[in-house]
Formats: C-alpha cells, structure tokens, sequence
C-alpha cells in the first residue's frame, strides 16, 4: 500500500456553503419530491382562483360604489296625480338651486310605468296604483346623510310628499356581500397558505425521517445545521417552482374563462368585475409567495428537527 | 485551568449515564497529546464505544468536563461544533458509509462538507482512493464493496481532510487478519504524517502491532492506564515521573 497523500491540508476548516448539484446528490431521497409539486400546484392554483375571485369581486364594489357615491332618488310619494306634479316641479325647482346639486332629471311617468310593468301588468297603472314622480339627483360632494337631511328640510314646505333617498342605500346589502365575499377569498388564501405549508412541513420532517442516518453521518464529519437545511430547502425550492408553475398556468387559465363567461352575461354588475392588468401582476405573484412560504417552511422545519441532534 | 497548547484532548472526572441507568462511564480522566498512537482496549460492553463518541462529538457526558483543542466542548454552543469535528476524522464501528454515494463521493465527504471545490478535490480523493488500493472501484456503491473494501473507502473518508485526530471503533472487527495489519499500518503512516490515532479494539494482538503505542483500558465504564502516559492532571508525555 501506498504512503497516504500528503493533501497540505486540503478541507478548508472555515464553515463554508455546501451547496449546488454536489450538495442536492447527498440526500437522494431529501427531494420532497413525490406528491410535493403537485400538491403546491393544486394550492396554487386554488390559491390564484380565489385571489382572482376576491380581485374582481373588490373592482366590482369599488365600480358600484363609485357611480352611486353622488346619486340620490327624490321620490313624490302622493295619490293626487296633480299634487304630485305640482310638487315635482317644485321640488326641481328649489333642488336645481341647491350648490350642492350637480344636476337632476325628472324620471317621464312613461319611464317608471315601463320599469314597473314586468310586476304591475300592461294595465293603466296608475289605476291600479298611485306611482310616485320620480327625481334622478347627481350631489357634486356625495350622497352623505347631512346633505340629504338639508335637502329634505328645504323641500318640507313646498313638496311635503318628497322623500330623499342615496342609490347607494339601496345596493348597501350587495356591496356588503361582495364585501364579505372578499374576505372569504382572504380567508381562504390564508387557510391555502397554512394548508401548504402544514404539507411542507410534514414532507419534510418525513424526509428528514427517511434521511436521519445520512445526516448524523454529515453532522460526524463536520456538516453545519445551514448545510443540511440548504440541501432540503434546495430540494423543494425545485418542487414548489414546478408547482407553482404549473398551478398558476392553471389558475390563471382558470380565472381568465371565468371572466370570459361573467362578460358573456353583459351585466352591467357583473361586467364592472373585471380585472385590471396589476390584478393579473398581483396573480403571477402568488407562486413566487407559494414558492418563499415552501422554502423558509421546510428550512425552519429541518432546523427545528436538527436541534434536537447533537 | 490553562491548557498546554499540544493537549489536544482532555478529559476530567467525566460519567455517562443514560436516563437513570447507572453510569456507562464513570471517572473517566485522561490527556491525549498530538502525534500519538493510542490503544483503547476493554471487553466488549466494556464502554468503548461510549467513549469514542465523547471524543468524537457525539455526545455530551453527565457530568465532568472535556476539553478539545484546548476549548471547553461541553458548554461550547452546538453552532460552533462543526468546527471542531471538522478536525477529526472518524472510523464507525459499522462504517457509516453513505449508501447511495460511490465510494469516490463517500470519500470526497468531508472535504465538499468543509466547501473544498470541485475542481479541488478532484485530485485528493484520486490519490485517496489509489492509497487504500480501491482506484478501480471509485465508482462502486457500498452495497456492492467487501467488508474489506468499505473499511478501506471508510478510513480514507477519515483521513482525506488530514485530521488533527483520527478516531476509529474497532477498524479491524469486519476484516482478516492480513487485512487488519495492513489498516493498522496505514494509520501508522498517517500517524507519522501527526495525526493522533485513537483506535478502540478487544484485540489484544494488535496492541503489539504498534511498538510505541500507548494504552488506554476500559473496564466496566472505568478507565486504566497501563501505561502511565494518560494521567490527569495533564503533564507532558516523557517528562518523568
């Protein structure tokens, strides 16, 4: 046999990196591999599905309550067909002299009998029931409770049977809904990214299992904790990009037909729920988040485990 | 307590017990100094083992104190222990080989641990495996090498960093007896290059194999020194007594 290399001391003593392919190749069965990326993929694109959701869902209400903000009804609530008139004109007349009234327009009795045909019948509706005149108001400053009131108490004398109602009033309980379905698209996204990483966290801690002898052999040979962590996080840095690829193309795919089939409805409030181009730059980020939770998640996780080694 | 700067190792009053099992290892003081050649003998159960994973960082003991190096390793924060195992090379009783890595891989180890580059440790894990005579089987997974082989890709995985101490648990247990002198001459050579060799066997034959070895007994998790030369408090070997 020959005489040993004199190696003049070639393992640098310093801590240093273990990284690259050299350090991916010491622990084969580290990749998380497996389900891994197709479970992050699914996340993701969940994840990007209810983000898209919960985006259109806040354009839609911010649209609605953007063009209802200055909007109010002046309705002529009284049976005598005459004294409503009469106190239609009036009420038009003081409005139109208000600072705060942008414009206005008196609803034709035709317009409000069309509109109330599909209940009421083809019928001479005013027959049957009294309608009331109707007064479309544009405020420059907003609908606000304190201007209505102001507006009521300058109409109270000349137009006793007019009533002052904000647009916004009536669609309140939809813009609370979209709101409470934006937060359920908040909640979910939070549930996805706990889910996510809970899965992270028990793929790792099994491949830690499934690793232990390979890493006490690093440890014995003067392996760091950082090291060994690099290797894991390295490995699901390459499943969660995988994933997170693919579950965007998915989400993405995804929401895009579901906005085609929205704006097939032509809805008018439906249609207002589209998304803008920095919706779409804030769904292309979710993987990149996907992809940071997977990989701070499984490096904590190891670094966790490897305390417990001496 | 100052430490002599060439005391590479010392242990004080240490003891082991697992759980509330009596001690493993009771009493056990003791100095190794560089650049030489140390027999651990004992019967099997007789603490060996125990004892070799205290030096080679391991484990921690129950109680006393171990210094390495010169630096207290019991309190030393486990962040700042890769350091210190980097200066060691160990043997494993049952090898410790990688399983899914060849033997050049399993070899290169220690260095790629260390951060040593590609580039780098092309040539000394060559001339490595061309030492412990398996050139031929740089490529050859584990499972597919004779005991004797894993020994040698083994021992060269210890030595390949030029360890300050080299830590092997009974080396020569799996192979023949022409084989085990072969090994116990390639830590001879190592050991003239100054790499301190502490090697646990139950074979008595062996002690002789190395003319100015020094001996350390277990019995029973207790230690005797033959020899005189392990005494602690520390003092030099060869000063006299």
């Amino acid at each position: 046999m020959k005489k040993p290399p004199v190696l003049a001391r070639a393992a640098e003593r310093g801590l240093s990196p273990f990284s690259g392919r050299r350090a991916a190749h010491l622990l084969p069965q580290a990749r998380l591999g497996g389900p891994m990326p197709w479970v992050i993929a699914i996340m993701v694109a969940i994840t990007v599905l209810a983000a898209g959701g919960g985006l259109a869902l806040d354009n839609l209400a911010d649209r609605a309550r953007g063009e209802l903000a200055g909007s109010a009804t002046v309705q002529i609530v009284e049976a005598d067909p005459q004294l409503r008139a009469r106190q239609a004109e009036a009420a038009a007349t003081i409005l139109v002299q208000d600072p705060e009234v942008a414009g206005l327009s008196i609803v034709p009795q035709e317009a409000v009998e069309q509109l109330l045909e599909p209940w009421l019948g083809t019928d001479d509706l005013e027959d049957a029931v009294p309608i009331p005149a109707l007064i479309d108001l544009r405020l420059r400053d907003g609908a606000d409770e304190a201007t209505l009131q102001r507006l009521r108490s300058l109409l109270a004398d000349r137009a006793p049977a007019a009533r002052i109602d904000a647009q916004a009033q009536w669609l309140a309980p939809v813009l609370s809904a979209l709101s409470a379905l934006g937060w359920m698209a908040v909640g979910l996204i939070a549930l996805l990214a706990f889910t996510g990483a809970a899965a992270v966290w028990l793929a790792a801690r099994n491949a830690l299992g499934t690793n232990r002898d390979t890493i006490e052999i690093v440890h014995l040979l003067g392996g760091s904790d950082d090291q060994i962590a690099r290797v894991f996080q390295r490995s699901i840095l390459t499943d969660a990009l995988a994933g997170g690829v693919l579950g965007l193309l998915i989400g993405m795919a995804a929401v895009w037909l579901m906005g085609a089939q929205f704006s097939a409805l032509d809805s008018g409030l439906v249609s207002g729920g589209g998304l803008e181009n920095t919706d779409w730059l804030v769904l292309a980020l979710v993987p990149v988040g996907a992809v940071v939770l997977a990989v701070y998640t499984a490096r904590f996780t190891v670094l966790a485990s490897l305390r417990k080694m001496l | 307590m100052s430490v002599p700067e060439d005391e590479i190792v010392q242990f004080d009053n240490v003891g082991l017990r697992y759980g509330t099992d009596r001690e493993v290892l009771s009493n056990v003081s003791f100095t190794l100094y560089p650049g030489r050649f140390y027999f651990l003998t004992g019967a099997s159960g007789a603490g060996k083992t125990t004892l070799l994973k205290l030096l080679y960082l391991a484990q921690r003991p129950s109680r006393g104190a171990i210094r390495m190096f010169g630096t207290d390793v019991i309190t030393l924060p486990r962040e700042r222990l890769p350091a210190y195992r980097r200066r060691m090379g160990v043997v494993f009783q049952d090898f410790r080989l990688v399983d899914h890595l060849s033997a050049f891989d399993n070899i290169a180890l220690p260095l790629r641990v260390s951060g040593v580059r590609e580039a780098d440790l092309l040539g000394p894990v060559t001339d490595m495996l061309e030492w412990v005579g398996l050139a031929h089987r740089a490529g050859a997974r584990p499972a597919t090498l004779s005991g004797g082989e894993q020994q040698r890709v083994a021992i060269a995985r210890a030595v390949i960093g030029r360890p300050d101490m080299l830590v092997a648990d009974e080396p020569t247990g799996n192979v023949d007896p022409e084989m085990a002198l072969k090994l116990i001459r390639l830590f001879e050579a190592l050991n003239r290059l100054g790499t301190t060799v502490v090697v646990a066997t139950h074979d008595v034959h062996l002690l002789r194999k190395v003319p100015d070895s020094l001996i350390m007994r277990l019995d029973k998790g207790r230690l005797s020194d033959p020899t005189g030369a392990l005494r602690y408090p520390p003092r030099r070997v060869g000063a006299g007594e």
